[in-house]
């Protein structure tokens, strides 16, 4: 058991845990900890992660049920509608919660204190991560529950793509995170805006409500480079016609590594930054 | 230059990095410069913090003090220069001295909207205390705020705050403890029982504390020596006494002045400060 020293006079030493990974793994639970800590402070926060995914599934729901009495064919199908919402939702829920986290420790002006704490900075993007999916749980289980019993959709019919499906979208939520926050350190919270803005980018483009061949030719490429777009076009693939394309899956992963990387240099860049140009010092203001 | 004089700057510089506790003094600065675009924050300053020694940073606003305390930190990269703490080179290294140091401020919170008691738990964890029911329970009890282990911190006093503050500060017994204008909008009585806390703390942990302050009377109680820092520069470095001998002076709020309002008597070069 190591130990280190304190104030002396019979006050007892500090037990220091365990050195290397378990340290790490260690520091990403304490932050996790206090995020969790947050969420039970308020109920109102805890309601607000049902709530507004909650009112969107009614909304769509409602939709494809009168789409379903009309003749269109292909609205005619199962369960579409509230699928790409619901996946949707994963993505943007899952990004939210990155970036509320980091927000949330420049608004209480806390990030000082963790970066000069033994937290490294890839602790924090582990522990942002983890967190991002605790809260998309807490807020989306009880929604897809909803969906079941309000309009009989049952997102555990998607099968193993479901699994598939939600680690993509979660990926990509974090690249989208990593870039939130990096731009929120280099630049301050005047650059909150984009924390909330930049999923949107991805909605009309990554072709969440209708198949890439919507699309003009030109920016159809485009939607291909973005993983959601193979994600939503299997989900598609799965409800109208019953098969399972493992490349769309396969090109989505692919992407997402990609992404990751380049959210993460991204992050570490702009923090890099941050200490040269001093922002660190005024964060919070 | 001579290849022996390379060869055993190489071989100095290689003991350092395998074995930092050959130059272990708390913090040690050379030719500190930090330059933002057209202003220089901090200009080639050159100190060494000696173990169990509390020294005041002083300076009027924008002296640098902060910014010298921010590159002690990590938060700041030097634009020249080099900072070491405890043997580390902090830009590179800072991870394996984060948990030997730790730092308050009144510009910087715990979050609101969690108790006293989860802020202490989350920070225990994040500085690797594995007794943290124990360490949170002493800190309380010598701090006096077990009353207010489980109230929301947002809701206490400046007071009670920047007790909480100072808690969360010695979780962890640091080596060296930085305080950035430790009793700033506190009352006269807040304010000298945090002093003589920090005295305290001093003392028996054998510690370095580094402290940028206004408060010339805080100084002249907590400091065995005070750096005073003139647009980014080291203008004094000696003790509040010798300080105050210098410029035939009654207080060192009269040095103070005097130095800022530009009768100091000398400028203290860089060469002299890292001599």
């Amino acid at each position: 058991m190591r130990t280190a020293p304190t104030e002396g006079k019979g006050v007892k030493p500090i037990v220091l845990a365990p050195t290397g990974f378990s340290a790490s793994l260690r520091r990403i639970g304490a932050l996790i900890k206090r995020y969790v800590y947050l969420l039970r402070s308020s109920g109102v926060r805890l309601l607000e992660l049902i709530y507004w995914p909650f009112l969107q599934m009614l909304t769509w729901g409602f939709l494809q049920k009168y789409l379903s009495e009309t003749t269109s064919p292909l609205a005619q199908a199962a369960g579409v509608l509230i699928g790409s919402v619901l996946l949707w939702d994963i993505l943007f829920r899952s990004k939210i919660g990155f970036s509320t986290a980091f927000i949330e420790e420049m608004w209480a002006r806390n990030l000082g204190n963790l970066l000069i704490s033994p937290l490294r900075a890839s602790e924090l993007v582990a522990a942002l991560s983890i967190w991002s999916i605790i809260r998309l749980s807490v807020g989306m289980v009880p929604v897809a529950f909803a969906a079941y019993l309000i309009f009989g959709f049952n997102l555990l019919d998607l099968g193993l793509a479901l699994v598939a499906f939600f680690a993509v979208l979660v990926l990509t939520s974090w690249s989208l995170g990593l870039i939130s926050a990096g731009v929120i350190l280099r630049y301050g919270l005047g650059a909150e805006e984009l924390a909330w803005s930049l999923a949107f980018l991805l909605l009309p483009i990554a072709c969440v409500y209708y198949p890439v061949s919507v699309l003009p030719d030109w920016l159809q490429p485009v939607a291909l480079a973005l993983p959601p777009t193979h994600v939503f076009e299997g989900m598609r693939a799965i409800l109208l016609e019953h098969r399972f394309e493992p490349a769309q899956l396969w090109w989505a992963l692919g992407l997402n590594a990609v992404y990751l990387i380049i959210g993460y240099v991204t992050f570490s860049r702009f923090l890099a930054s941050a200490r040269v140009n001093g922002t660190l010092l005024r964060l919070g203001e | 230059m001579d290849e022996r004089v390379k060869k055993a700057s190489r071989e100095e510089s290689g003991a350092r990095e395998r074995d930092p506790a050959g130059d272990a003094s708390p913090a040690k600065v050379r030719d500190l410069t930090k330059i933002y675009g057209s202003v220089t924050a901090v200009d080639r300053i050159s100190f060494t913090l000696s173990q169990g020694t509390t020294v005041a940073l002083l300076g009027g606003n924008g002296a640098g003090k902060t910014t010298t305390i921010a590159m002690l930190l990590g938060l700041v990269v030097p634009s020249a220069g080099e900072v070491r703490v405890f043997g580390a080179d902090v830009s590179r290294n800072r991870g394996a001295i984060a948990h030997r140091m730790n730092f308050q401020s009144p510009y910087i919170d715990l979050p609101a909207r969690l108790t006293v008691r989860q802020n202490l738990t989350v920070y225990a964890g994040l500085y690797g205390i594995a007794n943290a029911a124990e360490r949170i329970a002493y800190i309380a009890e010598d701090l006096q705020i077990a009353p207010l282990l489980e109230r929301l911190t947002g809701k206490l006093s400046a007071g009670q705050k920047t007790r909480v503050g100072l808690a969360k500060a010695l979780l962890n017994a640091p080596e060296l403890l930085l305080l950035d204008e430790p009793t700033a909008s506190l009352d006269p009585d807040t304010a000298d029982w945090i002093r003589q806390k920090l005295k305290d703390y001093a003392e028996t942990r054998g510690a370095t504390l580094l402290l940028a302050s206004h408060n010339m009377a805080e100084v002249e109680r907590l400091a065995d020596r005070v750096i005073l820092l003139h647009q980014g520069r080291i203008v004094e470095d000696e003790t509040p006494a010798a300080l105050i001998a210098t410029y035939g002076r009654k207080t060192l709020e009269q040095v103070f002045l005097d130095i800022v309002r530009g009768r100091a008597k000398h400028a203290v070069s860089p060469e002299r400060k890292a001599s």
